[in-house]
């Protein structure tokens, strides 16, 4: 019912039938680890263009359901899901998995930068690695143009060529969200970008997260509630792998329906 | 008081342990510093820039050098090199890449199994089915034998070094798109480019002083020859040779040549130190 409330508000919001239909809708979907359910039907739907927030206590979830998203989740051995999930109104089945992958991309918990390759290189990472030639301008200028979007061209313009290594936990951060966004995904998947970094890296994430939206859709894995509450349009409620409660972030944090998200959000467990 | 005895007792036991511990360890390197010692002292004295220039004379003729031991090693390793390189990197890829839990465990089996045969027994494999069929010993059979010693070498350290590198980086280059075969190719194996480089290094030095499989399938040989479906010189035949005649000429020329391969060995280990060192993005 909760995704209703969403897909109505995406109608009022912008009385746009194509945003009616969430850019990721997810329908029953079921995780196993082995033998272990992980995830327990869920549906959802994301709205293009808005972040939306996962979030719930540690081994809800929460990262199990965007690996689904990019597939990522199968290629752990003996894991398997039932249900579909759809990504533009097509079963992400059907795509090749490396397609769907360059439609959906990730950014990881720990900032994990190609230590053999240059900051230059590590933008242009999803071309070159895929065997995809890009002319010297053409690379110069997206180089330019990805790292300017995500702040971080002023602070290694005179070291494009040094190793990513180099650069600090945060930076290295924002080099691997550049080196997402260069390959001009639809969706964003955030697996906890923050976990690793301190305060000031982390502002300057979540300021980056919001003027990414305007270009791509975000969802946010996060344990920190306040960056939920900070960043996020929607929010998600997981719990011992079952989608609690799903809605307006500003609703989930004042009013939320459930007990259960009302604990949880109010710090009385997890 | 009983308080300050216990403390003196302890601080006793604490300097019987190190000391103890000190000088096993110290035991233990003994054997290297002799050898080391040695060979350099007996070595050092008949070294001259003859030995590394000027091919084996005749008995009774004065001087005379190893370069063809050494520059028959040479491709022999080299052989080795060109066929076991590539199959020990792409079976410890596979050991490490490989979703295919059972083949994967008998293959690392099998590999862990060659690398306990002696050399001796390997030597003789390498007479059967090489250099029987061929009716002659050469280059070619012995660095075939040799490859087959350097590839168990390589596959166990490959495998170990890539296992080192944090599923995270692979899980990246799939994020982005990439098929696993580019995955392994172009983020793996290029991570890991440091450490597979010292397992080369290490099986190289481990090779150039086997002489056992040499034995069954160079041969050896008095004079200077690059043919490799020949019988060819080498250094450790040559320092076998050389150190089993009766002849005090040729005693002090094995150990030049012992003395040379033991440098030669040193210095390998020394690059793999400083390799390992400026390339690894991962360790333990």
């Amino acid at each position: 019912m909760y995704n209703e409330q969403a897909i109505i508000v995406n109608k009022l919001e912008n009385g746009n039938d194509l945003m009616e239909k969430g850019i990721i809708r997810v329908e029953n979907l079921s995780a196993y680890y082995g033998e272990l359910e992980v995830l327990k039907n869920i549906n959802l739907e994301i709205s293009p263009n808005k972040i939306t927030a996962i979030i719930g206590p540690s081994g809800c979830g929460k990262t199990t359901l965007i690996r689904c998203l990019n597939r990522l989740f199968e290629t752990v051995p003996r894991t398997r899901f039932s249900g579909k999930i759809f990504y533009k109104e097509r079963d992400i089945i059907s795509y090749d998995t490396t397609d769907i992958r360059k439609e959906i991309g990730m950014v990881f918990q720990r900032p994990n930068p190609f230590p053999t390759m240059n900051i230059y290189n590590n933008v242009i990472a999803g071309y070159k690695l895929n065997g995809l030639k890009l002319s010297k301008l053409e690379s110069d200028q997206l180089v330019e143009e990805t790292l300017k979007k995500v702040a971080l061209w002023d602070e290694v313009r005179d070291k494009l060529y040094r190793s990513s290594t180099e650069l600090s936990g945060g930076q290295q951060q924002r080099l691997c969200i550049a080196r997402t966004i260069a390959v001009r995904p639809g969706v964003i998947l955030f697996d906890e970008p923050c976990a690793a970094l301190d305060p000031i890296s982390t502002s300057k994430i979540e300021e980056l997260m919001l003027t990414l939206k305007e270009d791509f859709t975000i969802i946010i894995v996060t344990h920190n509630m306040q960056q939920a509450a900070r960043v996020s349009d929607f929010t998600a409620f997981l719990m011992a792998g079952q989608l609690i409660e799903f809605g307006y972030t500003d609703m989930i944090f004042t009013s939320p329906k459930d007990k259960r998200t009302e604990e949880y959000i109010t710090g009385r467990f997890g | 008081m009983s308080d300050k005895f216990a403390k003196r007792k302890q601080k006793f036991f604490d300097f019987v342990v190190s000391s103890t511990i000190t000088l096993l360890s110290l035991l233990t390197i003994s054997p290297l510093i002799l050898i080391i010692g040695y060979i350099s002292y007996k070595g050092f004295n008949s070294f001259s820039i003859n030995l590394i220039t000027k091919n084996p004379v005749p008995m009774g003729e004065v001087g005379g050098g190893i370069f063809n031991g050494i520059i028959g090693s040479v491709i022999i390793i080299l052989i080795a090199s060109i066929v076991g390189v590539p199959l020990g990197i792409l079976c410890g890829l596979y050991l490490v890449e490989s979703k295919r839990g059972k083949l994967r465990h008998i293959i690392r089996l099998f590999v862990e199994i060659l690398q306990g045969i002696p050399s001796i027994v390997i030597g003789i494999i390498g007479y059967i089915i090489i250099v029987m069929p061929m009716q002659r010993f050469s280059a070619l059979a012995g660095g075939l034998t040799l490859a087959i010693i350097m590839i168990p070498i390589i596959v166990i350290t490959t495998e170990e070094v890539l296992r080192l590198i944090p599923v995270e980086l692979r899980e990246a280059g799939i994020a982005l798109g990439m098929p696993r075969w580019r995955v392994a190719l172009f983020i793996v194996l290029r991570t890991g480019i440091g450490g597979l480089t010292s397992g080369i290094l290490l099986s190289l030095s481990r090779i150039a002083g086997e002489t056992a499989p040499l034995l069954f399938t160079v041969l050896g040989s008095q004079f200077f020859s690059i043919k490799i479906d020949q019988p060819i010189a080498a250094l450790p035949l040559q320092i076998f040779n050389y150190s089993i005649s009766p002849y005090p000429e040729w005693h002090s020329l094995g150990f030049a040549a012992s003395f040379l391969l033991v440098i030669l060995i040193l210095f390998i280990n020394i690059i793999i130190k400083t390799v390992v060192q400026r390339t690894s993005y991962y360790r333990k």
